[in-house]
């Protein structure tokens, strides 16, 4: 129907921030899926001295253990945004649909998951986190879910405060008096306009679900060795920095980078969907 | 108004605009709205700017204050008051004359006033301001237009915050702020536009009053020619942004030149001919003895007792001012707030009190159509989807013949089916979506729709026209309609029976022409008779009278 030309002709009217932003969040997502073909060596094989510099044979030289920096580079973005990503749309499902029940049936409904809501949140997310994969363990899944809950707090107020502005609308009430059921009332009147505000808010809640699991990653409770991923990166080479090396600020770079690309597209597409307008 | 005041020594025009051009913003791009209009307006004179929506009256109005709305801009022509060009007047200049000379009243009072601070702390702060008046004389001075302006305690009503008083004495606080420096001119924007008609007649009266008294110049905006008529000396109409015709007030009224004019005093002379009615049929719809409150059996009773009936292809309207409870007579009849006591029959068959309670079919049955098209279609969904969805929802139409039965429910609604199927609320017009609500509702193939003052947010002309659709709709489909509303010129048009509410009871009910013939019931009287009507003289006529009546 014509969606791929409208979506060129939109990509060719992006500012260059846009554009930017979508061109590293492309080459991240490249990079995570072709990590096997376009790396020289396997993810946790160890090919050389530790902390060898850079040069012909490592490009990026060599970890602490010896393994190849630039095939861990490329590993770590398949883990670390694989998990982010997952991770956040799980934060979302739970915190959305949470969020919109709240609004949407109110009474008793809203006032039990606000208070849940409430709770979680008044402990610091960090140490809450901390707190619980010391308990649970480290394994994926356990970390997957433990930061999803956590986040899915800041998307259920967010999505309850807009489904709220939504409920009162007329549309909304023509839906009950047609005797819908819930479910439609939330999928077909509430999601599709409170979706602009959503979106935007996944960009950034992606941002802080990957620097959180960084984070998790440097104080050696999120991602396990020998898996790659940036955050233990960072942790494992970090005395590199004392002799003057570089090295270790790579995956942190790559991370500020990724950060900032999707930031700018999620300002973007803010610009773009606030007028409310459905180009043809 | 006999307003002669071009005598002075002072030259005799106070504001003139020459080849006015004005330029709005839409799409990025600007779009010429004013297209070279020429106003001279006399020291003491009120001229009536009328139109219907994008009209440009209101830019019109505004640009005379020198100023454009964000969005808008002053392009061409001249704009002269008082020997003081403000397109080229610096912005200092144009402000010391802003609330001393040329002041401003808003359509919605509510929202214009600041709601933190109390009445007369915002009536004096231009006074002083401006440095015209002490605090203590400005206060002395509010309390005195206060009482010119018939407020109820003028000497504490000013001491209250703008929450605790009502809409219409907020509106006439307002006019009194705009009177604080004796300015020579007075933009009045809408001012009696969200009001109910028998509050309406009070402000207008209290406007009229004070504007003569002071000898103010004044432009009135409005959409409503009958009360344009009682304000104004001289009358402009105006239509996408070209003068249409101009005139005295009488005279226009009398001998309107140009067929848009005409039409415009013609509206409202719409009427349905009303049959006798078929007693021996079971009533569509019965209300028993219903009562009902917000907030549980403990809360605050909004209706008491409500008896009455709808009969097959008949239409009853509900009438009554804001806060009647007219609408929550709607809410509880279709579940939406479930009655304290008290039963809704549907042909003889008593409905759940619940909206979750009741079946497909008892809710098929029963349609509504709002005030707001804007709100109460989804901005997200195309005009196909919000159609279809209740064909195929009660009816379980799909694909090709949902489709067909899609374009039948808009030709029958008078748009083009090719045209509009696809098209988002948001490319419609106000009157072309409350149309689209209209085939909503049509499409369930309901024997009942409750219109809850349904052309009530649109002009005059397309009111007109979604009034006679309906109409027709009920002459083809014999749908009944409850039809609530505060205005009573749309009551004449398509009523069969009248229900008057007042304070949540039935003051009165019954055929409409019983109602409408004397003798009434004392609240129905204030409120026929509080209906401006298209004659210039009708306002005074009518305070003259009430004040007869008050007198013995």
């Amino acid at each position: 129907m014509g969606n791929g030309v409208a979506l060129l002709k939109l990509l060719r009217q992006a500012p260059w921030s846009a554009r930017f932003g979508l061109f590293v969040i492309f080459l991240y997502v490249f990079m995570a899926v072709f990590a096997p073909v376009l790396t020289p060596y396997a993810e946790t094989e160890i090919v050389g001295a530790e902390y060898e510099p850079w040069g012909e044979e490592f490009m990026l030289g060599t970890d602490n253990l010896g393994r190849d920096m630039l095939t861990r580079l490329f590993y770590g973005a398949r883990n670390t945004i694989g998990i982010a990503f997952i991770t956040t749309c799980l934060a979302f499902l739970i915190g959305a649909v949470g969020g919109f029940l709240a609004a949407v049936l109110g009474g008793w409904m809203d006032q039990v998951l606000a208070r849940i809501v409430d709770v979680v949140m008044a402990i610091p997310a960090l140490i809450f986190a901390l707190l619980i994969l010391t308990v649970v363990g480290t394994s994926v899944p356990a970390l997957i879910l433990v930061i999803a809950v956590l986040d899915s707090t800041r998307v259920f107020r967010l999505a309850r405060a807009v489904a709220m502005n939504i409920v009162v609308m007329d549309f909304v009430e023509v839906a009950r008096l047609r005797g819908e059921k819930l479910w439609w009332v939330i999928r077909k009147e509430v999601l599709p306009n409170a979706l602009p505000p959503l979106v935007a808010e996944f960009g950034l809640r992606f941002c802080f679900v990957f620097l959180f699991l960084s984070a998790l990653s440097f104080l050696g409770l999120g991602i396990q060795p020998p898996t790659a991923d940036w955050g233990s990166m960072v942790r494992d080479n970090a005395t590199l920095i004392t002799f003057g090396d570089v090295t270790p600020l790579l995956p942190a770079g790559a991370i500020a980078l990724l950060t900032v690309g999707v930031n700018f597209v999620v300002d973007w597409f803010l610009h773009k969907t606030s007028g409310l307008r459905d180009e043809q | 108004m006999s307003n002669k005041s071009g005598s002075g020594a002072k030259t005799d025009i106070l504001l003139e605009m020459r080849g006015l051009t004005i330029e709005g913003q839409a799409d990025e791009q600007w779009h010429e709205i004013v297209h070279g209009i020429d106003i001279e307006l006399r020291r003491g004179e009120v001229l009536g700017l009328i139109g219907e929506s994008g009209a440009g009256k209101s830019t019109i109005g505004i640009a005379g204050m020198g100023y454009a709305r964000p969005g808008c801009r002053i392009v061409g022509g001249s704009i002269v008051f008082d020997g003081i060009d403000l397109i080229t007047a610096s912005e200092e200049t144009k402000r010391k004359l802003r609330g001393s000379r040329i002041a401003y009243v808003a359509q919605s009072a509510a929202a214009s006033f600041n709601p933190a601070h109390k009445l007369i702390d915002q009536f004096t702060e231009s006074p002083v301001q401006h440095g015209i008046k002490a605090r203590i004389e400005a206060e002395a001075d509010a309390k005195t237009l206060y009482r010119r302006l018939q407020l109820p305690d003028p000497d504490t009503i000013g001491y209250r915050y703008p929450h605790q008083v009502s809409g219409g004495q907020l509106q006439r606080a307002m006019t009194a702020m705009a009177m604080s420096c004796r300015p020579d001119l007075i933009v009045f924007d809408e001012p009696t536009t969200a009001l109910d008609v028998t509050t309406q007649i009070e402000v207008l009266a209290a406007m009229k009053e004070v504007v003569r008294q002071f000898n103010t110049a004044a432009i009135y905006i409005t959409h409503d020619l009958a009360v344009v008529a009682q304000m104004a000396d001289r009358i402009m109409v105006l239509r996408h942004g070209h003068l249409v015709e101009e005139g005295r007030a009488h005279e226009i009224m009398a001998r309107p030149k140009e067929d848009y004019t005409r039409q415009l005093i013609a509206v409202r002379t719409f009427r349905k001919e009303s049959e006798g009615q078929n007693d021996a049929e079971l009533p569509i719809l019965k209300v028993e003895n219903l009562s009902a409150s917000y907030g549980g059996s403990g809360g605050l009773i909004v209706l008491k007792n409500i008896d009455f009936e709808i009969r097959r292809a008949r239409t009853v309207a509900v009438v009554g001012e804001s806060g009647s409870g007219k609408s929550t007579l709607a809410r509880a009849i279709t579940g939406l707030l479930p009655p304290l006591q008290g039963r809704v029959l549907y042909k003889g068959e008593e409905l759940p009190p619940a909206l979750a309670r009741r079946g497909l079919d008892q809710l098929r049955r029963l349609q509504m159509i709002y005030q707001m098209p804007d709100t109460a279609l989804n901005p997200r969904q195309r005009v196909r989807d919000i159609i279809g969805r209740p064909l195929g929802f009660y009816l379980g139409l799909k694909g090709a013949k949902q489709e067909g039965r899609i374009k039948e429910l808009l030709e029958m609604i008078e748009l083009e089916p090719k045209e509009f199927i696809n098209r988002f609320p948001g490319e419609l017009s106000g009157g072309q979506k409350q149309r689209i609500c209209i085939a909503r509702a049509l499409a369930a193939e309901p024997e009942l729709i409750i219109c809850d003052e349904v052309t009530s947010a649109l002009d005059q002309l397309v009111a007109e026209e979604i009034l006679k659709l309906l109409q027709r709709l009920q002459d083809e489909l014999h749908v009944s309609y409850m039809f609530i509303t505060h205005d009573l010129a749309t009551v004449k048009a398509i009523a069969d029976e009248i229900v008057v509410m007042l304070q949540g009871e039935i003051v009165e009910q019954g055929a409409k022409q019983e109602i409408l013939t004397p003798p009434h019931h004392a609240y129905t009287e204030l409120l026929l008779s509080s209906v401006p009507e298209m004659d210039s003289g009708w306002l005074d006529s009518v305070l003259e009278k009430r004040k007869a009546i008050a007198a013995t």
